[in-house]
Protein backbone atom coordinates (compact mmCIF):
# COMPACT_ATOMS: atom_id res chain seq x y z
CA UNK A 1 0.00 0.00 0.00
CA UNK A 2 2.52 2.33 1.24
CA UNK A 3 4.33 1.49 -2.28
CA UNK A 4 1.49 2.58 -4.38
CA UNK A 5 0.80 5.48 -2.15
CA UNK A 6 4.71 6.99 -3.19
CA UNK A 7 3.89 6.33 -6.94
CA UNK A 8 0.82 8.53 -6.52
CA UNK A 9 2.12 10.51 -4.94
CA UNK A 10 5.19 11.15 -7.46
CA UNK A 11 2.13 10.61 -9.93
CA UNK A 12 0.75 13.64 -8.67
CA UNK A 13 3.36 16.29 -7.52
CA UNK A 14 6.04 15.45 -10.19
CA UNK A 15 4.99 12.97 -13.93
CA UNK A 16 1.85 14.82 -14.43
CA UNK A 17 2.76 18.44 -13.46
CA UNK A 18 6.03 17.78 -15.48
CA UNK A 19 4.61 16.35 -18.29
CA UNK A 20 1.80 19.61 -18.63
CA UNK A 21 5.27 22.02 -18.10
CA UNK A 22 6.98 19.95 -20.72
CA UNK A 23 4.70 19.83 -23.44
CA UNK A 24 4.70 24.05 -23.09
CA UNK A 25 8.36 24.16 -23.12
CA UNK A 26 8.77 21.33 -26.24
CA UNK A 27 5.92 23.70 -28.38
CA UNK A 28 7.24 26.95 -27.73
CA UNK A 29 11.27 25.39 -28.25
CA UNK A 30 9.61 23.88 -31.50
CA UNK A 31 9.33 27.35 -32.13
CA UNK A 32 12.82 28.85 -31.34
CA UNK A 33 14.44 25.74 -33.06
CA UNK A 34 12.17 26.47 -36.51
CA UNK A 35 13.31 30.06 -36.40
CA UNK A 36 16.52 29.19 -35.91
CA UNK A 37 17.10 26.28 -39.16
CA UNK A 38 15.08 28.78 -41.13
CA UNK A 39 15.69 32.32 -40.73
CA UNK A 40 19.48 31.16 -38.91
CA UNK A 41 18.97 33.08 -35.41
CA UNK A 42 17.96 33.08 -32.06
CA UNK A 43 14.53 34.80 -31.46
CA UNK A 44 14.77 36.51 -28.25
CA UNK A 45 11.22 37.77 -29.33
CA UNK A 46 9.55 34.29 -28.90
CA UNK A 47 8.62 34.63 -25.32
CA UNK A 48 6.96 37.59 -26.09
CA UNK A 49 5.40 36.16 -29.65
CA UNK A 50 3.72 33.55 -27.22
CA UNK A 51 2.61 36.34 -24.67
CA UNK A 52 1.02 38.51 -27.79
CA UNK A 53 -0.84 35.50 -28.79
CA UNK A 54 -1.75 34.39 -25.44
CA UNK A 55 -2.76 38.15 -24.70
CA UNK A 56 -5.61 38.13 -27.89
CA UNK A 57 -6.84 34.46 -26.96
CA UNK A 58 -7.43 36.00 -24.22
CA UNK A 59 -9.47 39.08 -25.06
CA UNK A 60 -11.28 36.96 -27.26
CA UNK A 61 -12.12 34.96 -24.27
CA UNK A 62 -13.29 37.35 -22.53
CA UNK A 63 -15.40 38.87 -25.20
CA UNK A 64 -16.82 35.49 -25.55
CA UNK A 65 -17.72 35.31 -21.79
CA UNK A 66 -19.84 38.20 -22.32
CA UNK A 67 -21.28 36.84 -24.73
CA UNK A 68 -22.25 33.96 -23.07
CA UNK A 69 -20.64 31.48 -25.43
CA UNK A 70 -18.83 28.64 -23.64
CA UNK A 71 -17.56 25.39 -24.50
CA UNK A 72 -19.02 23.64 -21.30
CA UNK A 73 -16.94 21.88 -19.26
CA UNK A 74 -14.06 23.18 -20.86
CA UNK A 75 -12.60 26.30 -21.43
CA UNK A 76 -13.81 29.03 -23.63
CA UNK A 77 -9.73 29.79 -24.50
CA UNK A 78 -9.97 27.07 -26.83
CA UNK A 79 -12.72 28.98 -28.87
CA UNK A 80 -10.63 31.59 -29.17
CA UNK A 81 -7.48 30.18 -29.94
CA UNK A 82 -7.74 30.31 -33.45
CA UNK A 83 -8.42 33.83 -33.64
CA UNK A 84 -5.60 34.83 -31.23
CA UNK A 85 -3.49 32.43 -33.69
CA UNK A 86 -4.21 34.85 -36.51
CA UNK A 87 -3.74 37.91 -34.51
CA UNK A 88 -0.13 36.66 -34.01
CA UNK A 89 0.32 35.48 -37.24
CA UNK A 90 -0.81 39.38 -37.95
CA UNK A 91 1.89 40.20 -35.81
CA UNK A 92 4.77 38.21 -37.05
CA UNK A 93 4.26 38.87 -40.98
CA UNK A 94 4.25 42.74 -39.54
CA UNK A 95 7.12 42.52 -38.27
CA UNK A 96 9.23 39.96 -40.84
CA UNK A 97 8.08 42.65 -43.08
CA UNK A 98 8.98 46.02 -41.25
CA UNK A 99 11.88 44.56 -39.36
CA UNK A 100 13.53 40.95 -40.67
CA UNK A 101 13.16 42.03 -44.46
CA UNK A 102 15.63 44.64 -44.42
CA UNK A 103 18.28 42.87 -42.33
CA UNK A 104 17.99 39.54 -44.31
CA UNK A 105 18.46 42.11 -47.82
CA UNK A 106 21.30 43.10 -46.57
CA UNK A 107 22.32 39.28 -45.30
CA UNK A 108 23.46 40.37 -42.23
CA UNK A 109 24.90 38.38 -39.57
CA UNK A 110 23.39 36.13 -37.11
CA UNK A 111 24.73 37.84 -34.24
CA UNK A 112 22.79 41.22 -35.73
CA UNK A 113 19.61 39.29 -35.93
CA UNK A 114 19.78 38.55 -32.62
CA UNK A 115 20.47 42.11 -31.48
CA UNK A 116 17.50 42.92 -33.50
CA UNK A 117 15.17 40.05 -31.86
CA UNK A 118 16.00 41.47 -28.92
CA UNK A 119 14.62 45.20 -29.80
CA UNK A 120 11.47 43.30 -31.01
CA UNK A 121 10.84 42.04 -27.55
CA UNK A 122 10.65 45.20 -25.75
CA UNK A 123 8.14 46.60 -28.69
CA UNK A 124 5.82 43.43 -28.45
CA UNK A 125 6.78 43.47 -24.85
CA UNK A 126 5.42 47.19 -24.68
CA UNK A 127 2.70 46.38 -26.78
CA UNK A 128 1.37 43.90 -24.68
CA UNK A 129 1.62 45.68 -21.78
CA UNK A 130 -0.28 48.48 -23.20
CA UNK A 131 -3.01 46.68 -24.29
CA UNK A 132 -3.53 44.26 -21.17
CA UNK A 133 -1.46 45.61 -18.13
CA UNK A 134 1.57 44.19 -16.71
CA UNK A 135 -1.07 41.82 -14.16
CA UNK A 136 -2.17 38.86 -13.19
CA UNK A 137 -4.92 38.18 -15.55
CA UNK A 138 -7.10 34.77 -15.13
CA UNK A 139 -9.48 33.47 -18.37
CA UNK A 140 -9.71 29.55 -17.58
CA UNK A 141 -13.31 28.60 -17.35
CA UNK A 142 -15.10 25.51 -17.56
CA UNK A 143 -14.34 22.06 -15.64
CA UNK A 144 -11.16 22.80 -13.13
CA UNK A 145 -10.37 18.67 -12.72
CA UNK A 146 -10.40 15.66 -15.29
CA UNK A 147 -9.93 13.39 -12.14
CA UNK A 148 -10.15 15.53 -8.80
CA UNK A 149 -7.90 14.23 -5.59
CA UNK A 150 -11.08 13.53 -3.80
CA UNK A 151 -12.62 11.05 -6.13
CA UNK A 152 -9.49 9.61 -6.73
CA UNK A 153 -9.56 8.50 -2.96
CA UNK A 154 -12.19 7.39 -3.18
CA UNK A 155 -12.24 5.35 -5.64
CA UNK A 156 -8.62 3.77 -4.85
CA UNK A 157 -9.02 3.96 -0.90
CA UNK A 158 -5.24 5.16 -0.87
CA UNK A 159 -4.31 7.34 0.92
CA UNK A 160 -2.53 9.46 -1.57
CA UNK A 161 -4.78 11.72 -4.76
CA UNK A 162 -4.23 11.93 -8.29
CA UNK A 163 -5.42 15.08 -9.53
CA UNK A 164 -5.17 15.69 -13.22
CA UNK A 165 -6.26 19.38 -14.08
CA UNK A 166 -8.25 19.78 -16.99
CA UNK A 167 -5.55 22.18 -18.75
CA UNK A 168 -3.08 19.62 -18.18
CA UNK A 169 -4.91 17.12 -19.76
CA UNK A 170 -5.80 19.58 -22.77
CA UNK A 171 -1.89 20.44 -22.46
CA UNK A 172 -0.81 17.38 -22.69
CA UNK A 173 -3.44 16.13 -25.68
CA UNK A 174 -3.27 19.33 -27.62
CA UNK A 175 0.29 19.14 -27.60
CA UNK A 176 0.83 15.47 -29.06
CA UNK A 177 -1.99 16.63 -31.87
CA UNK A 178 0.41 19.63 -33.01
CA UNK A 179 3.82 18.23 -33.26
CA UNK A 180 2.40 15.37 -35.05
CA UNK A 181 0.59 17.48 -37.60
CA UNK A 182 3.85 19.62 -37.88
CA UNK A 183 5.81 16.69 -38.11
CA UNK A 184 3.26 15.20 -41.29
CA UNK A 185 3.76 18.83 -42.48
CA UNK A 186 7.54 19.08 -42.38
CA UNK A 187 7.79 15.51 -43.63
CA UNK A 188 5.10 14.66 -46.37
CA UNK A 189 4.16 18.08 -48.03
CA UNK A 190 5.94 19.15 -50.55
CA UNK A 191 6.20 22.58 -48.76
CA UNK A 192 7.72 21.37 -45.75
CA UNK A 193 10.40 19.88 -47.59
CA UNK A 194 11.05 22.94 -49.06
CA UNK A 195 11.60 24.12 -45.98
CA UNK A 196 13.62 21.25 -44.57
CA UNK A 197 15.49 21.67 -47.62
CA UNK A 198 16.14 25.45 -47.24
CA UNK A 199 17.33 25.11 -43.72
CA UNK A 200 19.74 22.06 -44.72
CA UNK A 201 21.42 23.76 -47.89
CA UNK A 202 20.38 27.65 -48.53
CA UNK A 203 22.00 28.16 -51.70
CA UNK A 204 21.15 24.70 -53.14
CA UNK A 205 17.54 25.54 -52.28
CA UNK A 206 17.72 28.91 -54.00
CA UNK A 207 19.39 27.28 -57.61
CA UNK A 208 16.59 24.66 -57.11
CA UNK A 209 13.71 27.09 -58.03
CA UNK A 210 12.73 27.53 -54.00
CA UNK A 211 11.49 30.91 -53.04
CA UNK A 212 12.95 31.57 -49.84
CA UNK A 213 10.16 34.76 -49.31
CA UNK A 214 7.78 32.27 -49.63
CA UNK A 215 10.00 29.85 -46.86
CA UNK A 216 9.99 32.47 -44.84
CA UNK A 217 6.57 33.28 -44.66
CA UNK A 218 5.59 30.25 -43.95
CA UNK A 219 8.11 29.22 -41.23
CA UNK A 220 6.48 32.95 -39.44
CA UNK A 221 2.86 32.01 -39.82
CA UNK A 222 4.19 27.99 -38.30
CA UNK A 223 5.60 29.78 -35.76
CA UNK A 224 2.55 31.96 -34.63
CA UNK A 225 0.63 28.84 -34.22
CA UNK A 226 3.11 27.27 -32.11
CA UNK A 227 3.69 30.35 -30.08
CA UNK A 228 0.46 31.00 -29.66
CA UNK A 229 -0.88 27.32 -28.65
CA UNK A 230 2.40 27.30 -25.85
CA UNK A 231 1.20 30.50 -24.34
CA UNK A 232 -2.40 29.74 -24.05
CA UNK A 233 -1.77 26.67 -22.59
CA UNK A 234 0.41 28.10 -20.18
CA UNK A 235 -1.73 30.76 -19.08
CA UNK A 236 -4.67 28.52 -18.21
CA UNK A 237 -2.58 25.78 -16.56
CA UNK A 238 -0.99 28.75 -14.37
CA UNK A 239 -1.98 32.27 -15.49
CA UNK A 240 -1.23 35.17 -17.71
CA UNK A 241 0.93 37.46 -16.86
CA UNK A 242 2.96 39.37 -19.66
CA UNK A 243 6.60 38.89 -17.53
CA UNK A 244 6.19 35.30 -17.26
CA UNK A 245 6.50 34.70 -20.75
CA UNK A 246 9.39 36.71 -20.75
CA UNK A 247 10.87 34.58 -18.15
CA UNK A 248 10.22 31.35 -19.90
CA UNK A 249 12.45 32.34 -22.78
CA UNK A 250 15.44 31.07 -20.62
CA UNK A 251 13.82 27.15 -19.96
CA UNK A 252 12.65 27.24 -23.89
CA UNK A 253 15.87 28.43 -24.80
CA UNK A 254 17.56 25.64 -23.03
CA UNK A 255 15.22 22.77 -23.92
CA UNK A 256 16.14 24.23 -27.54
CA UNK A 257 19.70 23.70 -27.38
CA UNK A 258 19.70 20.92 -25.10
CA UNK A 259 17.82 18.75 -27.92
CA UNK A 260 20.30 20.28 -30.34
CA UNK A 261 19.56 23.67 -32.20
CA UNK A 262 17.48 23.56 -35.83
CA UNK A 263 16.34 19.98 -34.87
CA UNK A 264 12.25 19.64 -34.17
CA UNK A 265 12.59 15.80 -32.45
CA UNK A 266 15.42 17.20 -30.53
CA UNK A 267 13.27 20.42 -29.11
CA UNK A 268 10.75 18.19 -28.01
CA UNK A 269 12.85 15.50 -26.26
CA UNK A 270 14.97 19.00 -24.47
CA UNK A 271 10.86 20.37 -23.58
CA UNK A 272 10.63 17.38 -21.66
CA UNK A 273 14.45 17.24 -20.51
CA UNK A 274 14.47 20.82 -18.56
CA UNK A 275 10.29 20.68 -17.39
CA UNK A 276 11.41 16.84 -15.64
CA UNK A 277 14.60 18.13 -14.20
CA UNK A 278 13.18 21.00 -13.31
CA UNK A 279 10.66 19.80 -11.20
CA UNK A 280 12.17 16.68 -9.96
CA UNK A 281 15.11 19.37 -8.44
CA UNK A 282 12.59 21.71 -7.10
CA UNK A 283 10.35 18.78 -5.51
CA UNK A 284 10.18 18.13 -1.71
CA UNK A 285 10.93 14.70 -1.44
CA UNK A 286 9.75 13.97 1.66
CA UNK A 287 6.20 12.68 1.21
CA UNK A 288 7.48 10.14 -1.69
CA UNK A 289 10.25 9.10 0.95
CA UNK A 290 8.16 8.75 4.15
CA UNK A 291 5.79 5.94 2.17
CA UNK A 292 9.11 4.43 1.12
CA UNK A 293 11.74 4.14 4.11
CA UNK A 294 11.22 2.56 7.17
CA UNK A 295 10.23 4.86 10.25
CA UNK A 296 13.44 5.19 11.94
CA UNK A 297 14.79 6.38 8.33
CA UNK A 298 12.22 8.74 7.38
CA UNK A 299 13.54 11.88 6.34
CA UNK A 300 13.47 15.28 8.70
CA UNK A 301 13.62 17.50 6.46
CA UNK A 302 12.23 18.53 2.99
CA UNK A 303 14.35 16.51 1.23
CA UNK A 304 13.89 19.47 -1.70
CA UNK A 305 17.30 19.56 -3.87
CA UNK A 306 16.70 23.19 -4.59
CA UNK A 307 14.46 25.96 -3.74
CA UNK A 308 12.11 26.54 -6.18
CA UNK A 309 13.18 29.78 -6.19
CA UNK A 310 16.14 28.58 -8.22
CA UNK A 311 13.93 26.40 -10.80
CA UNK A 312 15.24 28.74 -13.88
CA UNK A 313 18.98 28.14 -12.56
CA UNK A 314 18.43 24.58 -13.27
CA UNK A 315 17.87 25.15 -17.08
CA UNK A 316 21.27 26.72 -17.03
CA UNK A 317 22.87 23.26 -15.17
CA UNK A 318 21.04 20.88 -17.72
CA UNK A 319 22.28 23.21 -20.32
CA UNK A 320 25.85 23.77 -19.46
CA UNK A 321 26.11 19.56 -18.63
CA UNK A 322 24.83 18.39 -21.57
CA UNK A 323 26.94 20.80 -24.07
CA UNK A 324 29.86 19.31 -21.66
CA UNK A 325 29.54 16.05 -23.47
CA UNK A 326 27.63 16.84 -26.31
CA UNK A 327 28.16 20.29 -28.08
CA UNK A 328 25.87 19.96 -30.64
CA UNK A 329 22.77 18.55 -28.09
CA UNK A 330 21.11 15.13 -27.66
CA UNK A 331 19.97 14.91 -31.09
CA UNK A 332 22.50 16.18 -33.63
CA UNK A 333 21.62 20.28 -34.14
CA UNK A 334 23.06 22.65 -36.98
CA UNK A 335 25.85 25.12 -35.96
CA UNK A 336 25.12 28.74 -38.16
CA UNK B 1 20.97 33.50 -75.39
CA UNK B 2 23.45 34.72 -72.95
CA UNK B 3 25.02 37.99 -73.32
CA UNK B 4 27.63 39.62 -70.42
CA UNK B 5 28.44 43.18 -70.77
CA UNK B 6 31.56 44.61 -69.32
CA UNK B 7 30.87 42.41 -65.66
CA UNK B 8 32.85 43.54 -62.73
CA UNK B 9 32.86 41.86 -59.10
CA UNK B 10 35.31 43.03 -56.50
CA UNK B 11 35.52 41.44 -53.52
CA UNK B 12 36.59 44.65 -51.31
CA UNK B 13 40.08 45.66 -53.87
CA UNK B 14 40.21 42.44 -55.45
CA UNK B 15 38.96 42.43 -58.55
CA UNK B 16 37.80 38.54 -59.65
CA UNK B 17 35.56 39.74 -63.01
CA UNK B 18 37.34 42.52 -64.37
CA UNK B 19 35.45 43.89 -67.00
CA UNK B 20 34.25 40.20 -68.85
CA UNK B 21 32.40 40.56 -72.00
CA UNK B 22 31.16 37.42 -73.77
CA UNK B 23 28.35 35.76 -75.75
CA UNK B 24 26.87 32.31 -74.89
CA UNK B 25 25.13 31.11 -78.62
CA UNK B 26 22.28 29.60 -78.51
CA UNK B 27 22.07 26.01 -78.51
CA UNK B 28 26.03 25.86 -78.49
CA UNK B 29 27.97 23.53 -75.93
CA UNK B 30 30.59 26.70 -74.89
CA UNK B 31 33.84 25.85 -72.90
CA UNK B 32 35.23 27.87 -69.96
CA UNK B 33 38.66 27.44 -69.54
CA UNK B 34 41.67 29.45 -67.84
CA UNK B 35 43.81 29.53 -64.86
CA UNK B 36 42.69 28.56 -60.39
CA UNK B 37 41.56 31.66 -59.60
CA UNK B 38 40.72 33.40 -63.10
CA UNK B 39 37.38 33.82 -61.89
CA UNK B 40 35.25 31.67 -63.56
CA UNK B 41 32.98 30.51 -60.79
CA UNK B 42 32.61 33.71 -59.81
CA UNK B 43 31.17 34.38 -63.10
CA UNK B 44 28.82 31.74 -62.93
CA UNK B 45 27.75 32.60 -59.01
CA UNK B 46 26.87 36.43 -60.57
CA UNK B 47 25.21 35.02 -63.74
CA UNK B 48 23.30 33.02 -61.67
CA UNK B 49 23.07 35.33 -59.18
CA UNK B 50 24.13 34.01 -56.75
CA UNK B 51 26.21 37.00 -56.18
CA UNK B 52 25.11 40.52 -57.28
CA UNK B 53 27.74 41.82 -59.50
CA UNK B 54 29.30 45.51 -58.93
CA UNK B 55 28.69 46.81 -62.24
CA UNK B 56 27.81 45.51 -65.49
CA UNK B 57 24.69 43.67 -67.09
CA UNK B 58 23.43 40.23 -68.33
CA UNK B 59 20.92 39.66 -70.30
CA UNK B 60 19.11 36.12 -71.53
CA UNK B 61 17.18 35.78 -75.07
CA UNK B 62 17.51 40.31 -74.72
CA UNK B 63 16.00 40.33 -71.55
CA UNK B 64 17.96 41.79 -68.51
CA UNK B 65 18.81 39.25 -65.70
CA UNK B 66 21.27 41.22 -63.83
CA UNK B 67 20.95 40.64 -60.31
CA UNK B 68 17.52 38.60 -60.38
CA UNK B 69 17.21 35.81 -57.51
CA UNK B 70 18.82 32.58 -58.14
CA UNK B 71 15.23 31.47 -57.79
CA UNK B 72 13.14 32.95 -60.39
CA UNK B 73 16.27 32.65 -63.04
CA UNK B 74 15.84 28.48 -62.18
CA UNK B 75 12.24 29.34 -63.16
CA UNK B 76 13.35 31.12 -66.44
CA UNK B 77 14.95 28.05 -67.04
CA UNK B 78 18.71 28.98 -65.85
CA UNK B 79 20.39 26.35 -63.86
CA UNK B 80 23.68 25.56 -62.45
CA UNK B 81 25.92 23.29 -60.64
CA UNK B 82 28.38 23.66 -57.70
CA UNK B 83 32.29 23.70 -57.96
CA UNK B 84 31.95 22.30 -54.37
CA UNK B 85 28.97 19.70 -54.60
CA UNK B 86 26.25 20.51 -52.50
CA UNK B 87 23.46 18.31 -51.30
CA UNK B 88 20.44 18.54 -48.61
CA UNK B 89 22.54 16.20 -46.88
CA UNK B 90 19.45 14.66 -44.29
CA UNK B 91 17.33 13.71 -48.08
CA UNK B 92 17.97 10.65 -49.96
CA UNK B 93 19.67 11.10 -53.29
CA UNK B 94 16.15 10.69 -54.57
CA UNK B 95 14.15 13.02 -52.42
CA UNK B 96 17.36 15.27 -53.12
CA UNK B 97 16.55 14.86 -57.22
CA UNK B 98 12.53 15.75 -56.55
CA UNK B 99 12.79 18.91 -54.70
CA UNK B 100 14.51 20.51 -57.86
CA UNK B 101 11.57 21.64 -59.98
CA UNK B 102 11.55 23.82 -56.77
CA UNK B 103 8.20 25.18 -55.74
CA UNK B 104 6.33 24.95 -59.17
CA UNK B 105 4.01 22.05 -58.56
CA UNK B 106 1.31 22.71 -56.28
CA UNK B 107 2.76 24.43 -53.48
CA UNK B 108 -0.11 27.05 -52.21
CA UNK B 109 -0.83 26.01 -48.89
CA UNK B 110 -4.66 25.63 -50.26
CA UNK B 111 -3.12 22.44 -52.37
CA UNK B 112 -1.70 21.18 -49.65
CA UNK B 113 -4.53 20.20 -47.61
CA UNK B 114 -7.03 20.16 -50.18
CA UNK B 115 -5.52 18.79 -53.39
CA UNK B 116 -3.96 15.85 -51.94
CA UNK B 117 -4.73 13.59 -55.01
CA UNK B 118 -3.00 15.64 -57.77
CA UNK B 119 0.22 16.10 -55.80
CA UNK B 120 0.02 12.34 -55.35
CA UNK B 121 0.32 12.28 -58.95
CA UNK B 122 2.97 14.98 -59.48
CA UNK B 123 4.72 13.24 -57.08
CA UNK B 124 4.65 9.95 -58.27
CA UNK B 125 5.67 11.71 -61.96
CA UNK B 126 8.51 13.13 -60.21
CA UNK B 127 9.73 10.04 -58.40
CA UNK B 128 10.16 7.76 -61.67
CA UNK B 129 11.50 10.75 -63.41
CA UNK B 130 14.37 10.74 -60.45
CA UNK B 131 14.94 7.07 -60.99
CA UNK B 132 15.20 7.44 -64.84
CA UNK B 133 18.30 9.87 -63.92
CA UNK B 134 19.32 8.20 -61.13
CA UNK B 135 19.66 4.67 -63.34
CA UNK B 136 21.01 7.25 -66.23
CA UNK B 137 23.88 8.14 -64.37
CA UNK B 138 24.49 4.46 -63.19
CA UNK B 139 23.74 5.09 -59.63
CA UNK B 140 20.52 3.86 -59.24
CA UNK B 141 21.86 1.90 -56.14
CA UNK B 142 22.14 5.38 -54.16
CA UNK B 143 18.53 6.06 -54.47
CA UNK B 144 17.73 5.53 -50.84
CA UNK B 145 21.01 6.90 -49.07
CA UNK B 146 21.55 9.74 -47.40
CA UNK B 147 22.70 12.17 -50.22
CA UNK B 148 25.43 13.35 -46.73
CA UNK B 149 26.72 10.37 -47.07
CA UNK B 150 28.17 9.17 -50.54
CA UNK B 151 31.17 10.07 -51.79
CA UNK B 152 32.46 13.76 -53.75
CA UNK B 153 32.40 12.00 -57.26
CA UNK B 154 28.88 10.52 -56.64
CA UNK B 155 27.84 13.95 -55.22
CA UNK B 156 29.10 15.28 -58.60
CA UNK B 157 26.64 13.30 -60.80
CA UNK B 158 23.88 14.34 -58.35
CA UNK B 159 24.70 17.83 -59.37
CA UNK B 160 24.54 17.11 -62.88
CA UNK B 161 21.15 14.70 -62.17
CA UNK B 162 19.60 17.79 -60.96
CA UNK B 163 19.82 19.97 -63.90
CA UNK B 164 18.13 16.34 -65.86
CA UNK B 165 15.30 16.94 -63.56
CA UNK B 166 13.41 19.95 -65.36
CA UNK B 167 13.91 21.20 -68.31
CA UNK B 168 16.33 23.78 -68.84
CA UNK B 169 17.14 26.40 -71.88
CA UNK B 170 20.65 26.96 -70.18
CA UNK B 171 22.98 25.14 -68.23
CA UNK B 172 25.98 26.19 -65.95
CA UNK B 173 28.15 23.03 -64.94
CA UNK B 174 31.20 23.79 -63.09
CA UNK B 175 33.77 21.39 -63.33
CA UNK B 176 31.17 18.81 -63.02
CA UNK B 177 33.29 15.67 -64.49
CA UNK B 178 36.43 16.57 -61.20
CA UNK B 179 36.42 13.94 -58.93
CA UNK B 180 34.79 11.60 -61.33
CA UNK B 181 36.24 8.42 -63.07
CA UNK B 182 37.11 8.32 -66.41
CA UNK B 183 34.26 5.80 -67.96
CA UNK B 184 31.79 8.01 -65.94
CA UNK B 185 33.29 10.95 -67.09
CA UNK B 186 32.72 9.56 -71.16
CA UNK B 187 29.31 8.84 -70.10
CA UNK B 188 28.53 12.36 -68.50
CA UNK B 189 30.02 13.89 -71.74
CA UNK B 190 27.32 11.51 -73.90
CA UNK B 191 24.46 13.01 -71.73
CA UNK B 192 25.76 16.74 -72.04
CA UNK B 193 25.98 15.88 -76.00
CA UNK B 194 22.51 14.28 -75.93
CA UNK B 195 21.13 16.59 -73.67
CA UNK B 196 22.31 19.36 -75.78
CA UNK B 197 21.27 17.41 -79.75
CA UNK B 198 18.03 16.08 -78.19
CA UNK B 199 15.95 18.55 -75.77
CA UNK B 200 17.98 21.78 -77.26
CA UNK B 201 19.80 22.47 -74.06
CA UNK B 202 22.53 24.95 -74.31
CA UNK B 203 25.34 24.64 -71.87
CA UNK B 204 28.60 26.59 -70.40
CA UNK B 205 31.04 24.24 -69.16
CA UNK B 206 33.59 24.86 -67.08
CA UNK B 207 36.42 22.37 -67.20
CA UNK B 208 40.06 21.43 -66.33
CA UNK B 209 40.23 18.60 -68.41
CA UNK B 210 41.07 19.46 -72.29
CA UNK B 211 40.09 16.49 -73.68
CA UNK B 212 36.88 16.69 -72.15
CA UNK B 213 36.64 20.27 -73.39
CA UNK B 214 37.89 18.85 -76.83
CA UNK B 215 35.28 16.70 -77.15
CA UNK B 216 32.48 18.54 -76.23
CA UNK B 217 33.15 22.19 -76.62
CA UNK B 218 32.83 24.52 -79.29
CA UNK B 219 33.55 27.61 -78.99
CA UNK B 220 36.01 27.67 -76.20
CA UNK B 221 36.51 30.80 -74.00
CA UNK B 222 39.52 31.39 -71.99
CA UNK B 223 39.60 33.56 -68.80
CA UNK B 224 42.34 35.03 -66.90
CA UNK B 225 42.34 37.25 -64.26
CA UNK B 226 38.90 38.48 -64.62
CA UNK B 227 38.82 38.97 -68.24
CA UNK B 228 38.04 37.01 -71.62
CA UNK B 229 41.57 36.65 -72.97
CA UNK B 230 40.51 34.88 -76.01
CA UNK B 231 37.91 32.93 -77.84
CA UNK B 232 37.68 30.33 -80.66
CA UNK B 233 37.81 26.76 -81.16
CA UNK B 234 40.34 25.03 -78.98
CA UNK B 235 42.75 24.44 -81.47
CA UNK B 236 42.79 28.26 -82.51
CA UNK B 237 42.78 28.99 -78.28
CA UNK B 238 45.47 26.23 -77.65
CA UNK B 239 47.55 28.40 -80.40
CA UNK B 240 46.78 31.71 -79.12
CA UNK B 241 50.02 33.11 -77.60
CA UNK B 242 48.13 35.01 -74.80
CA UNK B 243 46.86 31.78 -73.64
CA UNK B 244 49.67 29.97 -73.69
CA UNK B 245 51.34 32.47 -71.38
CA UNK B 246 48.28 32.68 -68.88
CA UNK B 247 47.50 29.13 -68.76
CA UNK B 248 48.51 25.93 -71.12
CA UNK B 249 51.98 26.81 -71.51
CA UNK B 250 54.09 25.12 -69.13
CA UNK B 251 51.83 25.34 -66.21
CA UNK B 252 54.56 25.43 -63.72
CA UNK B 253 53.27 29.40 -63.68
CA UNK B 254 50.19 28.45 -62.32
CA UNK B 255 50.69 25.60 -59.65
CA UNK B 256 51.30 27.53 -57.01
CA UNK B 257 48.25 29.63 -57.42
CA UNK B 258 45.16 28.50 -55.57
CA UNK B 259 41.88 27.94 -56.63
CA UNK B 260 38.27 28.15 -54.70
N1 LIG C 1 33.52 35.27 -51.78
C1 LIG C 1 34.76 35.65 -52.10
N2 LIG C 1 35.40 36.56 -51.37
C2 LIG C 1 36.65 36.97 -51.69
N3 LIG C 1 37.33 36.51 -52.75
C3 LIG C 1 36.75 35.59 -53.53
C4 LIG C 1 35.43 35.11 -53.25
N4 LIG C 1 35.10 34.21 -54.21
C5 LIG C 1 36.16 34.13 -55.02
N5 LIG C 1 37.15 34.96 -54.64
C6 LIG C 1 38.43 35.14 -55.31
O1 LIG C 1 38.17 35.42 -56.65
C7 LIG C 1 39.13 34.80 -57.48
C8 LIG C 1 38.41 34.02 -58.56
O2 LIG C 1 37.81 32.88 -57.96
P1 LIG C 1 36.98 31.83 -58.81
O3 LIG C 1 36.43 30.85 -57.87
O4 LIG C 1 36.03 32.54 -59.67
O5 LIG C 1 38.11 31.14 -59.70
P2 LIG C 1 37.96 29.98 -60.76
O6 LIG C 1 38.32 30.56 -62.07
O7 LIG C 1 36.66 29.31 -60.62
O8 LIG C 1 39.12 29.01 -60.28
P3 LIG C 1 39.18 27.41 -60.23
O9 LIG C 1 39.58 26.94 -61.57
O10 LIG C 1 40.25 27.14 -59.23
O11 LIG C 1 37.85 26.93 -59.80
C9 LIG C 1 39.99 33.93 -56.59
O12 LIG C 1 41.23 34.59 -56.42
C10 LIG C 1 39.24 33.87 -55.30
O13 LIG C 1 40.13 33.85 -54.22
MG1 LIG D 1 35.98 27.53 -60.09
Amino acid sequence: MDFLNAIIALLNFVVVPAMAYGSQLALGALGVTLIYGILRFSNFAHGDTMAFGAMVTVLFTWLFQSWGISLGPLPTALLALPLGILGCMGLLLATDRVVYRFYREQKAKPVILVIVSLGVTFIMNGIVRFIIGPDDQRFADGERFIVSARTFKELTGLREGLAIKTTQGITVITAVVVVALLFWFLNRTRTGKSMRAYSDNEDLALLSGINPERVVMITWLIVAGLATIAGVLYGLDKSFKPFTYFQLLLPIFASAIVGGLGNPIGAIAGGFVIAFSEVTVTYAWKKVLTYLMPESLEPSGLVQLLSTDYKLAVSFLILLIVLLFKPTGLFKGKAV
Amino acid sequence: MIVVDDLHKHFGGFHAVDGASLEIAQGSITGLIGPNGAGKTTLFNVIAGVLKPTSGRVSMAGEEITGLPPHELFHKGLLRTFQIAHEFSSMTCRENLMMVPGDQLGETLWNTWFGRKRIADQERALRAKADEVLEFLTVEHLADHKAGQISGGQKKLLELGRTMMVDARIVFLDEVGAGVNRTLLNTIGDAIIRLNKERGYTFVVIEHDMDFIGRLCNPVICMAEGKVLAEGTLAEIKANEHVIEAYLGTGLKNKDKVGA
